[in-house]
Parts: C-alpha cells; structure tokens; sequence
C-alpha cells in the first residue's frame, strides 16, 4: 500500500448523510471536521483520520455528550458498544460485506456479535474505485482494511494505556475489550472510544498486523450479515425502493441493436389505463467503449404502477428505422470462422518463440512424432441475472438520486444522461441481484436518471425480462484452431493457438474477453509457441461475464490438451503435473500470475481428493481440469455419467483452490458451489443473434440451471501463505473442461462445441 | 375498490385493474417487495407466494382471481420476531449468495414441508424445480429444507399461516 492509498484508506466520509445519526450513534458527523494528520519529514506514510473535532461536540450542548470513535471511513464504535464496520463495495453475491466486516473486526479484535456491517456510501474521494469485478475486492482491500481496523485498536489500547497510567505493551484486547493481565483490568471498546478519538493518530509503522496464528475470526464460517433481512423478505434491492409520488417507467427498445424509434401509436399508448406519457427517446450519442453506454433509443412509457406500464408495453406499434440497427448473424459468423480458422496463424500475431511451423511441419522427423489438431466453438451466453435490470431515480433542483444495482458505479457515465454535472449525482449502492459482470455497466441507471429529469420526479425504471436479455452485453463467442506436437517421448513440444474472434465495430478494439493474451498457457512451457487471433467485427455489444477470457479459454485449452494427454497415451493427471513440472522452481513466478509449484499443489490435492484412478460406481467416469485465473490456482475433478441418449449427469465436482487464507469459509464454499451449478448449466445454454437480435428472450427459451442437475460438490482449499484472493470467478473456468473430459472417458466423444446440446447431449 | 387477505390481515385497495397480476399488487400497492419479479413468465419462481397454502407464481395470477383466498407472502413466514424454522434453517446454513431469489425458494420449501414433513432428495427436487437461484445455491438450499424438517419434524409446516 502506498501513502496515497491509505491516506485516501483513513479519510472519512465526508459528504451525505450517514446512517445514525438520528440515533446518536454518530451525531453530524458531516458537520464536523476531519483531523488529517500527515507524515513528518522523513517521508513516512500518510495517515489522515476522519473524527469529530475536538470540541465541536461540547458547544453544540451544555454538557459533554458521549463521542463517537470514527477512525476513518471503515470502522465507528459508539460508547454503549456498538460496533459498526463498513463496507466499500458492492455485494453482488460474492458475500463481501461479510468478508470485509470480518476482516475489519479481526485486527481490530472485536467481538463479532457486536458487529454490525453498513453498505458504504458512494464516495470516490474517500474509497477510491468502489468496484465488484475481478474477484478483486479481497486482495485490493487486504491491506488497507487490516490497517483500519489495527489501526483503530491501537488507539483503543492508547487510551486505556493513558486511562489506567500502563504501558501501551502491557495491555492486550480480546472481545472488544481491552485487557491489563497484570491488574486484572479491563475495559470495553465502547467505554474507550470518546477518549480513543481524542488521540493522535498513529503512525502506520507501528501498526503491527496480527499474524496467522492469531486469527479468530478469519477462516472460520460466518452466515451473511443480510441473511436474516433476506429470509423476511425485507427491502435491500434497488427493486424494492419505493418514494411517495413515484411513477413508473419502461423503454422499449428496439429487438436489432442500434435501431431508433421513427414513430409511435402514441395517442393511442397514452389513453390506456394508469399510463401518464409516452414519448421517444433519442438517446444519449453512442459510444465506443460499451462501459460507458447511457440511454439507448427507443419509446417510453410513464405510468402510475409497473403493471400499467408493461401492459401499455405490449400495445405499442412501433416502426424502427434500423438503418444503423445491428444486422450480426451468429450462422454468419460460423462460416466466416470456419474459413478463417483453415490459416495456422491468424492476423495478429500475439506471441511467437521459437519455430512453431517448423515444429508441426509434418517434413520435421527429427524430433516431433505426432501432431493432434482441434477446432473448438462457444456461443454467446447471457448473464441473466435474476433482478431484472432497473433503477428508482429522483430528479429534483438540479441534481440526482439514484438507487441501483451497480457493480461499477459511475457518476460521470449517470450525469451525462441526465445532463448534469457529476457532482449533482448521488448514487446509493443496494444489494445487487445477481451482476455476473453486467451491472459493471450502468446503462440502465441513465435510463433512470434522464427520465427523472424529464418527468422531473421520482421514477422507478423496470426491464422486463425481454428488455434484459435483448439488451444484455453478452459473454462473446468464439473459435479456437489448435495445433500440438508431441516428442518422442510423448512430451508436449509445439503449442499453436489461432483463435478466431471478434473485434467491436465502432472502436475496433478487440471484443472483451474475447481476447488471446501473450501469456496464455503453455506459453512459457513449450519451445514453441505461437497465440494469434483473427478478429470479425461485432456490433452485437458484449462485456465482461463472470471469469471473462477464462471462462471460455479454460474450456478450449484444458479441453485441449486432454486430447493431447490422450494422443500420447499419458495419464491426465500425470501429463498436467509433467506439464506444469517444467516451470516449478525455475525463478520467481511472475508477481500476480500463474505459479506452477501452486497449480501442481492444486492438481495433486484435486487429484488425491477425488480418488483419481480409483474404482469408481459402475458408469462413473472423472475428468480432471486446471485453469487460473483471477489470482487463483484452481483444480477440479468431475465425475460424470453418460447415458445411452446422451443425457450428462454430473454427480460430484471435487474442488481444490489455492486462494491464499479464507476469509469466511462459509462464503467461499458457496461461491464453489455455485461456480459449478453456474458452469454446468452455461453448458447448456446459447443466446444465438440473428439479423442483429438476440433470439432468446426468456427463460423458456434459455433454461438455466434448476436443483435437480445440482451436484456433489466438495471443497478443499490449500490455506497457502499468500495473501488472499478473490473466489466469485476462479472456480468457473475448469468445471466445463473437467466434465468434458469426463465425458469424454465416459463415451469417446470429444465435445468441441458449446452448448453440448448442439451435440446432442443434455444434462439431466 | 378490491379486498385482499394478505399475511392475516385485511387489505383494500383502490383503483386496480383486474387482470393486474397478483405480484404487482403486493409490490406497487401494498409495498410488499419481498415477492420478487424475475421473468414474468412463470419460469423462474422469484415471485411465488402461497394461495390458501399452495405455493403459486404471483406474475401469472390476475389479482381478480384470488378475492376469498388466503395470500401468504415471505412477509408472512415469521410470527413476529419469531422465525420460522425453515427461515432459521436458511440462516443457519447461510443460504444465500445474492438473495434475490430466496424469498421465493423459502415460499416453496416451505409449501414442501406443510405437505411432506420429511421430504426425500427426489421429492425436494421436484417441489423446488420451479425456482431458479442463478447464483446456484441448490446444494444449501436442499440442506436447509433437510435440517428444517428434521428438527421440527413437521413443525414447519404447521408453522405456516
């Protein structure tokens, strides 16, 4: 962490109100000061502490009322006790407001049922980039949460140290209480914060983390902080946000993406029951980094409930000028990639070493004995979150309100849609239903935003399901041309990646997650090695989905070099520890990338756990896969059956994770889980685009994943001494490749397209 | 002017359309937002609730059609501060990833254990099969409805209101 960084760690919240302050548990906060206490000369970090100005307090009543201890944006103790940790970022699902208020409440050893955890206001000044994407929320705010919470123990401790006339090294905390062994005196954190936040702030070098062994809280099973909230059914989704006055609004939009509204029945829309307005949306001007798309085109209808509005929806007539309307055909696109895959090498080359065409020339005797090709195919997929896209916004004197779903909340992106200034934009962070990478976009909150405006109230934006699927910015397709050569001694040698994909058409920036990266395994495990891509350009908008890259990528490679494992004749197993053998203990791994010593660890325990090449149940056939990603080294072992009508049952996934120590081992077994329910049912699914429209609209159509297909799945994490990572995506990308090498034990069939179901095989 | 009878009480309400589903009217009009919206086809189960018991999809039933008939909404499980042992059993089992879904599998489950106290694996899985979790939390959620029926032993059920 650099100064910088927890300058900004340690800063208060400084604008907005803050949940509270009506119950004196931090009063006017935002009417105090902030104390900044900045490094001496030596150059030493910068440590800056939100509290209350001394003083402050006292003048606004006749006597000294009870202080609130707020050391920064992260934790407050209030005098009766309370403890109230805060977190950043959005939940999405991933369980973070869990993670980081137990993170928060080990250093500063609290005890967790005096914990509460509060969802962050969105304030960039003080957080930074508040940001659900990237499985990166743990390992980006390891250090700075650790700090906080050390840091607010530490003035704890001061104070009691200062209270009794101790040595601060005398006395030890436990349970939210600080304790002087010598004396027998303790004290409770809720009796030390007013005095705690009279202290200086200390300095970040005598800060001393907790170690491992220490740990009491983290790695130990924690249920949700919202879970009791969920199980009522209370209002924690942006859905379920009402104000007094609100209406209600819906766009429709046109089916081929890019397509505007020409004309409307609208005389007719607006005489319906319960409808206000109607009216065609121009659209914000469109762009070419799809993150930062705003309103798109088409006609809305304002209305007094939901109901009326959807219901006005299905009465529209409206013609489309879809001159500038997607016209992307997903059969098109197959036959493009068929004949651009028949070339070795694509148009770009991303990286080549040593001679790979040489090495695959079948007029090279002299090491090389067998060559194995594959052509590898994967539709779009939706990311069919389960809360349909929607947004209450209020508009009112110049600036506005937003609550929503977001994974990635941008003000600029909001305030350009309602055409005001960044700073009159207030965006509240619900619970998120589902984001799988979509709400990184914030689309549909501009569409709310400039309603408000021009409806100039309170307004609640609905998508319907259609409206979702039709405009989601779906996981990209893809090809992927293989070429492999075996040695004599049936040792991978040559490695040569063509992948055939797309590039956006208005930026002509490769698609995301639709790209070959330089590093991509084996590179830097082969002599020969060569990643190339050729790029179709795509109107059809795509954009991260849950482990994006990986999620596809693992499936071609791992699949892959299965088929090269098996052309050699060599145990899976063996072949991948051989494999990832050749660049263990040769240097230091590259920093954030994959380590092999981790990836054999992962693969043995995976390996050893789901008893590979043990009896298994008649029928019963395991596939093994390795991917990583996001920071974490991820094996897994499936066991699958195959029935004469080619009906996949997948009974059991054996996970083994290496990422870092677990934070709250309850989270990270369910994030496991449902990685592999997540991955078994994408198998299956397909969004097709034809004439520039997306041809699965519903779930009817786009069956995801029901109980029933549900497996085993076991869990088993090497607790490394790395620092941890995220698990809302690395677990994703070996579970397809693993069961379709399963399957490929079971019936000899290689599966080279996705879904399966366009070989004929099903899940059940 | 349309009567309902939502959760134990007695509810008017005003200015409704008749063909307005029965999701809408607990959302829009009695501000009961626990029943979610997911597809509005009767395919994901976000918006179950239960009609004189029976678990339902609220998106398809027009509000006209349940005047008379007892409406059980994930409000409705707890009585009071009293958790309902499936809703306990959920936490217990921390659940849920996004939660969206889960009021929804809770109005099913619940329905489950009121009609077959001690439910098999098959059994689970076919009175839960309309309720998708996109995060894909059925291995607890299975767990959930195991640990509810055996420590209540019916009492679940009989818990229902």
């Amino acid at each position: 962490m650099n100064s910088e960084q927890f300058n900004r760690m340690m800063l208060g919240a400084g604008s907005g109100t803050v949940a509270g302050a009506d119950s004196g548990i931090l009063p006017n906060l935002s009417r105090r000061g902030f104390i900044k206490v900045a490094s001496g000369a030596a150059g030493g970090l910068v440590l800056g502490l939100s509290m209350g100005a001394p003083g402050e307090a006292q003048a606004q009543s006749a006597g000294p009322p009870p202080r609130p201890f707020a050391p920064g944006a992260f934790v407050r103790i209030a005098p009766d006790g309370k403890i109230t940790l805060i977190s950043k970022n959005p939940e999405i699902g991933q369980g973070i407001k869990t993670g980081f208020g137990v993170i928060l409440a080990e250093e500063l050893d609290a005890s967790w049922s005096d914990v509460t955890v509060e969802q962050a206001e969105v304030n960039r000044a003080v957080y930074g980039s508040q940001i659900a994407g990237g499985s990166m929320s743990i390992p980006r705010a390891w250090d700075e949460l650790r700090y906080a919470g050390a840091g607010a123990r530490a003035m704890l401790v001061a104070a009691a140290a200062n209270q009794w006339g101790v040595p601060a090294s005398d006395l030890t905390t436990s349970e939210s209480r600080v304790i002087h062994a010598a004396s027998g005196r303790t004290a409770s954190y809720g009796s030390l914060a007013t005095a705690a936040a009279a202290l200086p702030v200390p300095d970040i070098g005598s800060i001393r983390l907790k170690t491992r062994k220490e740990y009491k809280l983290i790695g130990k099973r924690f249920t949700g902080v919202d879970n009791a909230a969920l199980v009522r059914g209370q209002p924690l989704f942006a859905l379920d946000v009402q104000l007094p006055g609100m209406k209600y609004a819906s766009i429709a939009k046109c089916p081929s993406v890019g397509g505007k509204a020409k004309s409307f029945n609208a005389e007719e829309i607006k005489k319906l029951p319960g409808i206000l307005d109607a009216f065609i949306v121009e659209g914000t001007p469109p762009v070419t980094d799809v993150m930062k798309t705003g309103v798109l085109p088409g006609v809305a209808i304002i209305g007094k409930s939901t109901w009326a509005v959807f219901s006005a929806r299905k009465a529209l007539k409206i013609e489309w000028d879809t001159r500038t309307a997607s016209k992307d055909s997903w059969t098109d696109f197959v036959k493009q990639a068929k004949a651009l895959s028949s070339n070795a090498q694509g148009e770009v080359v991303v990286k080549t070493k040593g001679d790979v065409d040489k090495a695959l020339s079948p007029d090279n005797t002299d090491t090389k004995i067998k060559t194995v090709e594959a052509f590898y195919q994967f539709g779009f997929v939706s990311h069919a979150q389960l809360e349909p896209q929607n947004t209450v916004a209020w508009f009112k004197d110049g600036s506005v309100e937003l609550w929503a779903p977001m994974q990635l909340p941008d003000p600029a992106v909001v305030a350009a849609a309602a055409d005001v200034p960044a700073d009159r934009v207030k965006l509240n962070q619900m619970r998120v239903g589902g984001g799988f990478g979509r709400r990184l976009m914030n689309d549909f909150v501009c569409e709310a935003a400039y309603l408000s405006r021009r409806v100039e109230g309170p307004v609640q934006v609905v998508w319907t399901r259609e409206d979702d699927m039709r405009h989601d910015a779906y996981r990209v397709g893809g090809f992927m041309g293989y070429r492999a050569g075996l040695d004599t001694q049936g040792k991978l040698s040559a490695f040569d990646a063509h992948m055939v994909s797309f590039k956006d058409t208005a930026s002509g920036k490769v698609s995301k997650g639709g790209g070959i990266s330089p590093n991509e395994f084996p590179a830097d495990y082969v002599d020969d090695y060569r990643a190339s891509q050729s790029l179709m350009p795509l109107s059809t908008p795509t954009v991260w989905w849950r482990a994006p890259g990986a999620c596809t990528m693992a499936w071609v490679q791992q699949s892959f070099l299965h088929e090269v494992a098996v052309a050699a004749g060599r145990d899976h197993v063996e072949f991948l520890l051989e494999l990832f053998g050749r660049g263990a203990g040769k240097g230091t791994p590259p920093a954030g990338g994959l380590d092999a010593a981790r990836a054999i660890g992962v693969i043995k325990l995976a390996a050893e756990k789901a008893g590979w090449n043990k009896p298994l149940p008649k029928g019963h056939h395991h596939g093994i896969a390795f991917y990583f990603s996001h920071l974490g080294h991820i094996a897994e072992v499936a066991e699958v059956s195959v029935d004469a009508s080619k009906k996949v049952t997948v009974h059991r996934v054996t996970v083994a994770a290496d990422v870092g120590p677990v934070i709250n081992l309850s989270a990270a077994e369910n994030q496991c889980e449902g990685s592999v329910v997540d991955a078994i049912g994408t198998m299956t699914l397909e969004v097709t685009i034809e004439d520039g429209a997306a041809q699965q609209t519903n779930f009817d159509r786009y069956p995801l994943p029901r109980m029933a297909i549900s497996p085993q799945v076991d869990v088993h994490f090497v607790q490394s001494e790395h620092s941890p990572t995220g698990l809302g995506e690395p677990v994703f990308p070996p579970v397809v490749p693993a069961i379709c090498n399963a399957i490929y034990a079971a019936t000899g069939h290689r599966i080279r397209t996705l879904p399966v179901t366009q070989e004929g095989f099903r899940l059940g | 002017m349309l009567r309902l009878h939502v959760n134990g009480k007695d509810r008017q309400i005003d200015d409704v359309a008749d063909d307005t589903p029965l999701l809408w009217v607990l959302r829009d009009e009695l501000n009961l937002v626990g029943t979610k919206f997911g597809c509005g086809i009767a395919q994901c189960g976000a918006c179950t609730v239960h009609l004189d018991g029976q678990p339902v999809r609220s998106c398809q039933i027009p509000v006209s059609a349940v005047s008379g008939l007892k409406i059980t909404t994930v409000e409705g499980l707890a009585k009071g501060e009293q958790l309902s042992t499936l809703q306990q059993a959920w936490i217990d089992h921390d659940v849920a990833q996004c939660g969206y879904c889960q009021s929804g599998q809770l109005m099913s489950a619940t329905a489950l254990l009121a009609a077959t106290p001690d439910p098999t694996d098959a059994q689970i899985d076919s009175a839960m099969a309309g309720n998708i979790c996109r995060c894909g939390t059925y291995g607890r959620i299975k767990k959930a409805i195991k640990a509810a029926a055996q420590s209540g032993k019916g009492q679940a059920g009989k818990e229902r209101a």
